[in-house]
Order: structure tokens, then sequence, then C-alpha cells
């Protein structure tokens, strides 16, 4: 128990550890910060790329962070700045893919072979319901009956 | 049911598999560009210092094909296409135009003295590096094929080698020239 709650402390301060942001990059204004990190957090780090531009040390991720700020403090919405990344570096940017038309598959796929997965367990329970086994015939009866007064003997 | 039926789950997993097959084969530092068939950006970066130049604008890439090289001293893959780039330059197949990115200028200046330099204009794009993420750059060295118009044509991920030149980049320079 002792060792389990180690390890989640280790975790849970290494997540934070993780951060990258200078606070030397931060806008004064703790609202557009909040912004800044919230859209940052969306954007892909181009060099490591499992991490955010927020998490990455990368030079370009900062680089990146520095101008998603900028753009916020000089009044973009948080979709202008999005907007303004992924003209340069497409949706491979966003951590999350958008939902658009070469995209359902992706975001639709999963739902629908989970829903064919119902409708084929369902039949097949529902077949499992009714079918009665036939009856035996006289071969299995009187097999049936000698198994059974072989194990009384 | 149909017999056949039960094998309907085993055709899933062999066209899954497939995919999957596909994309293990695949680099995922490989992105696609957005900016294909798009207009250069807009930019206007200074010189590198002593270097005689004006440094390099959007405007300097119209009138003729060219290849835009991003690069940094700092860059130890650019080192490496470096040569590559010179003989470039001696066949006089292309104009080569540098970005130098994310570099101090005078440490960019003395690196084109040590290792040559095989440039027409440079420019130079300094900390946070905004021409280059104006180009989707995700790493130095990456290159671009521009056309007479301004036109990205082309984008080359890593150190251009003789074969690359060879086999991918001059034909595509000989094909936009026509």
């Amino acid at each position: 128990m002792k060792i389990l709650a180690a390890i989640l402390t280790i975790l849970v301060l290494a997540g934070s550890a993780a951060w990258a942001v200078d606070p030397s990059e931060m806008l004064p204004d703790p609202k557009a910060e909040a912004r800044a990190e919230a859209v940052g957090k969306g954007l892909r780090c181009l060099v490591c790329q499992s991490e955010s531009i927020e998490e990455s040390n990368a030079d370009l991720a900062r680089d990146l962070r520095v101008i998603v700020r900028e753009r916020i403090a000089a009044g973009d919405s948080d979709s202008q700045v999005v907007d303004y990344v992924v003209s340069r570096y497409g949706d491979y940017v966003l951590l999350k893919p958008p939902f658009k038309l070469s995209t359902v598959a992706l975001w639709l796929g999963p739902l629908v072979i989970l829903l064919l997965g119902l409708v084929w367990a369902t039949s097949m329970f529902k077949r499992a319901d009714r079918s009665e086994p036939d009856a035996l015939n006289d071969e299995e009866t009187n097999r049936l009956k000698s198994l059974v007064e072989k194990d009384k003997s | 049911m149909n017999r056949l039926a039960y094998l309907l789950p085993l055709a899933v997993i062999a066209v899954l598999a497939v995919f999957f097959f596909i994309g293990l084969g695949r680099d995922p530092k490989l992105i696609p560009s957005v900016l294909i068939d798009k207009q250069v950006p807009d930019f206007t970066l200074a010189a590198l210092p002593g270097r005689g130049d004006t440094g390099l604008s959007s405007a300097d890439l119209k009138g003729h094909v060219t290849l835009v090289d991003i690069y940094g001293s700092w860059c130890i893959a650019c080192e490496e296409e470096h040569p590559t780039l010179l003989a470039i330059k001696k066949s006089g197949d292309v104009p080569i135009h540098g970005i130098d990115w994310r570099d101090d200028p005078e440490q960019g200046a003395r690196w084109l003295i040590a290792h040559g330099d095989p440039y027409t204009r440079v420019g130079i794009d300094p900390v946070p590096g905004r021409t280059a993420i104006d180009f989707g750059v995700t790493g130095a060295p990456e290159s671009f094929i521009v056309d007479q118009n301004g036109v990205i044509r082309f984008k080359y991920i890593g150190p251009i080698t003789p074969e690359v030149w060879r086999d991918t980049l001059l034909p595509i320079v000989r094909s936009l020239r026509k």
C-alpha cells in the first residue's frame, strides 16, 4: 500500500514537472494566459509528436507557444489562433482530429462496429433462447437408459 | 445462418491487418505539407553580416524556379547535406536560397565561411522563427521547390543527398522549367 502511494506521488509529481512553459513566456493577464494554455494543449509539438506544445521543451514548441500568446494578446479568438497554426501545419497539428468528411470513419467507425456487434450478439442470444434441442430418437433413449443403469449399479 | 458468415470476422481482421501493415512502413515524421501549390508566405528577412547580399524576401522567389533551403548553423543534419548543396551550386541547375533558421547572425556567417556557401541569397530568421513557421517547418533541414510564380511545388524533409537530388528534386525542377 505504501509502495502504491509512493508510486502515485511520483507519477503526480512527474506529471507537473513535465510542464514546459517558462514563466517569462506567460501573458501578464491570467485569463489570457489560461486561454493560451488551453489552445496550446490542443496543438501537437511537431518535433516530439506525442506531446502538446505546452508540454514540450523543443525549440519549435517554444516558438509556437510564443506565437500563440502573441496572437491572443493581439485580440485573436481561440479558433482564430488554432486556424493560424492549422493553415501552416495542417490538421496534423491538432491533437484532437476535427470532425469532417475525411475523418468520419475515424470518429464514427468504432461506434458503427460496436452497434454491429450488439446487433450480432442479440441475434445470437435470441437464437440460443428460441431453439429447443431435438427430442432423443430411439437409439439415443436406449443409450441414455443404459448409461443411467450402469451408473446405478 | 450462412456458414460464410463465420468467416466474416476473419475477413475483417485480414483487412485491418493489411492497413496496419502498410501503416508500419510509413514514417510518422513525414507530415504532408498543406502549403503545396500555395503561394510562398510573405516574408522579408535580413542579410547575414558581411555576406554582401540584401537578405531574402518572398519577392526574390519570383521569376525563376528556386530551391529554398531552411537550415541553421546549429543543425548537424544540415552539415550532412551541405556538400550536396555545394555540388548543386556548381552544376548551376537551380539557384538555392537559404533561410538561416533560429540562428545568431555572426555564428551563421561564420558557419558559411567554414563550410562553404552554396546560397544565392540568405535571410536570417531570428527566434521565434516566424518565417520558418509560416513555411510549416518541423525541423531542419527542409527544402522547398518554388516555381517561377512564387508557388511552392514540393517540400523535402531532411538532408538532401546526391541521390535525392538526382532522382527526386532535379526532375521536378526540370519539369517546372518547361
